[in-house]
């Protein structure tokens, strides 16, 4: 049996959305940008997805920019508003929990001597309001914060952070690329400025993305060519991908209720699960017994559909793979499987120590996942764990301890 | 199963290592790597006295398909050689026994060489090992 847990990677299309595409690479194939009929064909189509696409975060359709994912977004939002607002002042706040894309952009903008602010998060890997309002003085500009997290799903309090923004008058960008079309986003409700969102994540197409921006702010592009998306964003645009976001995020947010009550039943038994049936397993998302449960009967802090567990004393990549053997598709937070040398920086921020961030794995859910895959998860992931841990040197924790201590002196953090 | 760009040796002995186990009565146990990197490994070794040779290793490992199967593979190429050709082993050895690694797992090879010099170590720090004029 194969069984796809990798949806916070990526998500599979939606039949009905690779559907109603398909006439976008057939038939309406005009470039948008184009006067003559085929060119305005396919703009009016481009508009109906643009306004949308507004509506289901109670924007506006000028306030939406077409971008290539959000990686881009996230670029653009936050490069393009430092730049433009430097005469303002230099100072950027962002977490330290943020997906690469974030960080990355905030480490350019060090080089080009900006200041910025990497907010510690709890142990539920969530951001603290008042810590955030301390730290905002009058030469900052922005504020990035992601809605839901990648690796654990932790949510963060975005009203909250949107209100204390708006009261420094300083802009407030989130990315939302984990939480669209999954969570109800109101930009005005929320006081959001800016915000990330990116199709393959809500079962649309991939290379296509989006960036909200509230009206009357002006931002720097970060590319340049043609006077597309009101010169913000040149380069013709992704009429497929464009129509697909739409049509994705359309049935993501007519199913919202409906998703979130499967993901919320299949992300328990996941849980439960594991937690019952492996010792030494412990849950690095937000517990759900330590959050409040909102009337809507939706955790506050943590979306159910990203359910990172570490395992003790074995080591992700590898647990990775024997599952991957069976056919059970995952991801982890161990160092071997990225590419660089270290763990998780998600993991190590919420305080989990090196070695629980190696052996952690993080198992995330659709509207496609169906109990029968849990089940198999369920019944082949006890044997996988144990097989790695006849192969590992630490069988309890004391003598995982007794090797930390003895070497301690040797290790760099 | 393609594997992280893992070749089939590598897999092989990712999936059935060699050798593995504790030792309870090893001549000499060696432990190495750190947990910031997430692979750590410990060799155990038996040497005969007379003729310095490495009788019987075992290895436990705690890390990547490529630290167990780097651990895998040394065991076997370690065993019943003396201690002077088991120092002689340089990760690019193991390397080329294992067919290749992923640029980015490399690291691991080194890690075993460290875990062999330290159970070699311990070896003769316990067994008063001088070397022999």
């Amino acid at each position: 049996m194969k069984v796809y847990l990798d949806n916070a990677a990526t998500t599979r299309m939606d039949p009905d959305v690779v559907s109603f595409i398909r006439p976008f690479f057939e038939d309406v194939f005009g470039n948008p940008a184009s006067i003559h009929c085929y060119g305005r064909e396919a703009m009016k189509h481009v508009e109906e997805a643009r306004s949308n696409l507004a509506n289901c975060i109670n924007a506006s359709e000028n306030e939406i920019v077409f971008t290539s994912g959000g990686t881009e977004s996230d670029n653009l939002a936050i490069l393009g508003i430092a730049r433009s607002l430097k005469h303002k002042g230099k100072h950027i706040i962002t977490s330290k929990i943020e997906h690469p894309a974030v960080l990355e952009a905030c480490k350019q903008l060090e080089k080009e001597g900006y200041n910025v602010t990497y907010l510690p998060v709890s142990r539920d890997g969530v951001v603290n309001v008042d810590r955030l309002n301390e730290t905002i003085r009058k030469e900052t500009i922005l504020v990035s914060i992601m809605h839901v997290n990648n690796e654990t799903g932790s949510i963060q309090p975005i009203e909250e952070i949107g209100k204390v923004c708006r009261d420094n008058d300083v802009l407030f960008h989130t990315d939302a690329v984990q939480s669209f079309g999954k969570l109800n986003i109101d930009v005005k409700r929320m006081n959001i400025d800016l915000l990330s969102a990116s199709a393959h994540k809500f079962h649309g197409p991939k290379g296509i993305g989006m960036l909200y921006v509230r009206d009357g702010l002006y931002l720097h592009p970060i590319m340049y060519g043609g006077h597309h998306e009101m010169g913000l964003r040149p380069g013709t645009l992704n009429v497929p991908g464009i129509l697909g976001m739409m049509k994705a995020a359309e049935i993501a947010y007519k199913e919202l209720d409906k998703t979130h009550a499967h993901i919320k039943r299949l992300s328990k038994k996941v849980v439960d699960g594991i937690l019952g049936s492996i010792p030494e397993s412990y849950l690095n998302s937000p517990s759900p017994t330590d959050v409040d449960e909102g009337r809507d009967n939706r955790y506050t802090r943590w979306y159910p559909g990203v359910v990172n567990i570490r395992f003790s004393f074995i080591e992700g990549e590898s647990l990775m793979l024997l599952l991957d053997k069976e056919g059970i598709a995952c991801s982890t937070g161990s160092a071997c499987a990225s590419g660089s040398l270290e763990p998780s920086h998600v993991l190590l921020a919420m305080g989990l120590r090196p070695e629980q961030a190696h052996g952690s794995l993080r198992f995330s859910m659709s509207r496609f996942t169906s109990i029968d895959e849990i089940d198999y998860l369920l019944e082949k992931l006890p044997a996988c764990v144990e097989r790695l841990r006849k192969i590992s040197p630490f069988k309890n924790a004391e003598a995982l301890d007794r090797f930390i201590r003895k070497h301690h002196q040797r290790y760099k953090t | 199963m393609v594997g992280a760009g893992y070749n089939k040796k590598v897999l092989e002995h990712f999936l059935n290592p060699r050798n593995m186990g504790k030792m309870d009565d090893a001549d000499g146990v060696g432990e190495a790597g750190n947990p910031v990197c997430g692979d750590i490994m410990f060799l155990y070794i038996k040497v005969d006295e007379k003729t310095d040779r490495i009788t019987d290793i075992k290895f436990e490992t705690m890390g990547c398909a490529a630290a167990i199967a780097t651990s895998s593979v040394l065991t076997e190429m370690v065993k019943g050689k003396t201690i002077e050709e088991a120092l002689r082993i340089t990760f690019n050895d193991i390397v080329r026994e294992l067919g290749g690694l992923p640029s980015i797992k490399l690291h691991c090879s080194n890690l075993a060489v460290d875990a062999l010099k330290n159970a070699i170590d311990d070896y003769k720090k316990r067994s008063g090992y001088k070397k022999k004029i």
